[in-house]
């Protein structure tokens, strides 16, 4: 096929292609004989009383549009489930939107927010969508590169740094997708502070991980600090926390006119939320706490394993509080994210994620999922050990 | 410190992880995992460890029956000693006090189906006390200790997903 490069959009042409596309497609090809530990999704299924409330309403006709915002009786039990977890206040009429995943809800935050030039705060590494959704909304990303000797967590000094005039909204992942760091009340308080200085910028805090935290402390929402409340847009669902991520369906909250303008896009391009995922995460919102606390269990255990086995195979890594995901440094081996990753992925048939997928600042590091079966993981573990201590010997042999 | 009924629940689904690994998953040392397990020994709480097995794919020819026994309780003693009585037999592999129509639930497992109406005929129904039973075999397992049987876990995830 002939190529049309003026026929596109020059935004769409702009956007960089995945950092590390050459290994996805190797990865892709190798898929069946690999162990894969670079999966960003539950490996749960669905429990069966959310997938058999969906399937319900299939039964009984429920296969129409809802309204825009989504059913009224699905907003409420997300606001009675968002007070009831993170002391959250949404008034389910105006405040709360269903969108399609949470990735729907990141995007029409963005084309809700953002003017062309304004400046939006990304914290990397993180979700590889933030800073396209930002792009394709004619924003431009401000960059901010923790650092893993803060464990990966936003310095306030550093995003105060970042804050300029043109500054529209920060874009905060904690629990954090790749590093798995969290971020507790009093670093969160720190970050309201410098926010409390600065009312023009407004707070997008994905929160799709906040049920996976294995702290001591539950998650906090940066949104239950009242100095910024009225700033912030929550996006969450429950993908991640109840194993739902192909049910394509999530939500954001927040004040009033900015839900607004987000359902107003939402309105005209997606219509509304599969009303059969809906009706899954009504059962979600009321019952699911039982299944979310074993399924969070089971990840802490498998947390444990990882951190163990990285340990044993001399990797360096903080120690992960949240998501599913650990983020070792691999350093220490001299061999660049993508050359380790390549390296593994041909020489153990295990594939994991260079870090630099996630950001320039992802060099050095590379994502490990635990959304993987403890067998897989064991496994897994012991090829890592094996793999280091070859890589090991070798350069043992040309330092000689 | 781990959290006790958390060792316990991964237990009852893998009785075979060892303490070493137990350790790992808990957060704790080997020497305290050990410790507990002794403990969750001498205490009575933990009393055995069975495997769950399909035993339909084996040569094995037998039976799992169900027996629903009425009885009238006995002064002093209620149910209890009519329970001990027909627990006691090897083939009985568990016995519960119902709530419901009928008081005790035999479960029989690994008789022929001669064995289990001997079973009934010349040890239960002769009992003074025993007013009626009524007998149920199990056709097809589908689930048995929360675990399904045939079925195999594949997934079909993507092989990346950022």
């Amino acid at each position: 096929m002939s190529e049309l490069p003026n026929s596109l959009s020059s935004v769409v042409q702009a956007l960089p292609p995945s950092a590390i596309r050459k290994f996805f497609d190797l990865a892709n090809e190798m898929k069946g004989e690999v162990i894969s530990l670079s999966i960003g999704e539950p490996d749960f299924v669905t429990p069966w009383a959310i997938r058999e409330a969906g399937i319900y309403s299939l039964e009984v006709g429920h296969t129409h549009y809802s309204p825009n915002q989504g059913y009224i009786q699905v907003r409420q039990a997300i606001a009675d489930y968002l007070k009831r977890k993170f002391a959250l206040q949404y008034n389910p009429n105006d405040q709360i939107v269903v969108t399609v995943g949470g990735s729907e809800a990141l995007d029409i935050a963005a084309r809700a927010l953002i003017n062309p030039g304004d400046e939006v705060i990304i914290i990397e590494p993180c979700f590889v969508a933030y800073k396209a959704t930002v792009s394709l909304a004619g924003g431009i990303p401000v960059v901010i590169s923790t650092r893993p000797e803060d464990d990966f967590k936003l310095k306030p000094e550093d995003l105060e740094k970042a804050i300029s005039p043109k500054t529209k909204y920060m874009i905060l992942g904690y629990p954090c997708n790749p590093t798995g760091a969290v971020m507790d009340r009093q670093e969160l308080s720190g970050i309201v502070d410098v926010l409390k200085k600065y009312p023009h910028v407004y707070i997008l805090s994905d929160e799709l991980y906040s049920e996976l935290s294995y702290g001591p402390e539950p998650s906090v929402s940066i949104s239950s600090f009242a100095e910024v409340h009225d700033r912030c847009i929550v996006v969450n669902g429950f993908s991640k926390s109840l194993a739902m991520t192909g049910w394509r369906i999530g939500y954001a909250a927040g004040p009033k006119p900015i839900i607004a303008a987000m359902n107003k896009i939402h309105q005209y391009c997606i219509m509304c939320s599969p009303t059969t995922s809906q009706y899954a995460i009504i059962e979600a919102c009321l019952n699911g706490d039982k299944d979310i606390a074993e399924m969070q269990s089971e990840y802490n255990r498998r947390r444990r394993v990882i951190l163990n086995g990285l340990s044993k195979a001399g990797l360096d890594c903080f120690e992960p509080m949240g998501a599913f995901y650990a983020f070792p440094s691999i350093k220490s081996t001299g061999l660049t994210s993508e050359e380790f990753c390549e390296r593994f992925l041909m020489e153990k048939k295990v594939a994991i994620v260079p870090g630099t997928a996630f950001g320039e600042c992802g060099q050095g590091h590379v994502r490990i999922s635990y959304a993987a079966s403890m067998q897989n993981i064991t496994e897994a573990m012991r090829r890592l050990r094996e793999f280091i201590q070859e890589l090991n010997t070798i350069k043992g042999v040309q330092h000689e | 410190m781990f959290d006790r009924l958390e060792l316990l629940h991964i237990l009852e689904r893998n009785a075979r992880i060892s303490s070493q690994e137990l350790a790992v998953m808990l957060g704790a040392e080997e020497a305290e995992i050990i410790h507990e397990l002794d403990q969750l020994h001498a205490e009575n709480i933990i009393l055995g460890y069975s495997t769950v097995i399909n035993w339909s794919k084996t040569q094995r020819e037998s039976v799992t029956a169900m027996i629903e026994i009425r009885i009238t309780p006995q002064r002093n003693k209620g149910f209890d000693q009519i329970a001990c009585q027909l627990f006691r037999y090897p083939q009985v592999t568990s016995c519960y006090l119902m709530s419901g129509g009928f008081d005790l639930m035999l479960i029989i497992e690994d008789s022929t189906l001669r064995e289990v109406a001997s079973f009934i005929s010349d040890k239960v129904a002769p009992i003074e006390g025993v007013l009626s039973t009524s007998t149920h075999f199990i056709l097809k397992k589908y689930k048995s200790n929360g675990i399904v049987f045939d079925s195999k876990p594949e997934d079909n995830r993507e092989t990346i997903i950022l």
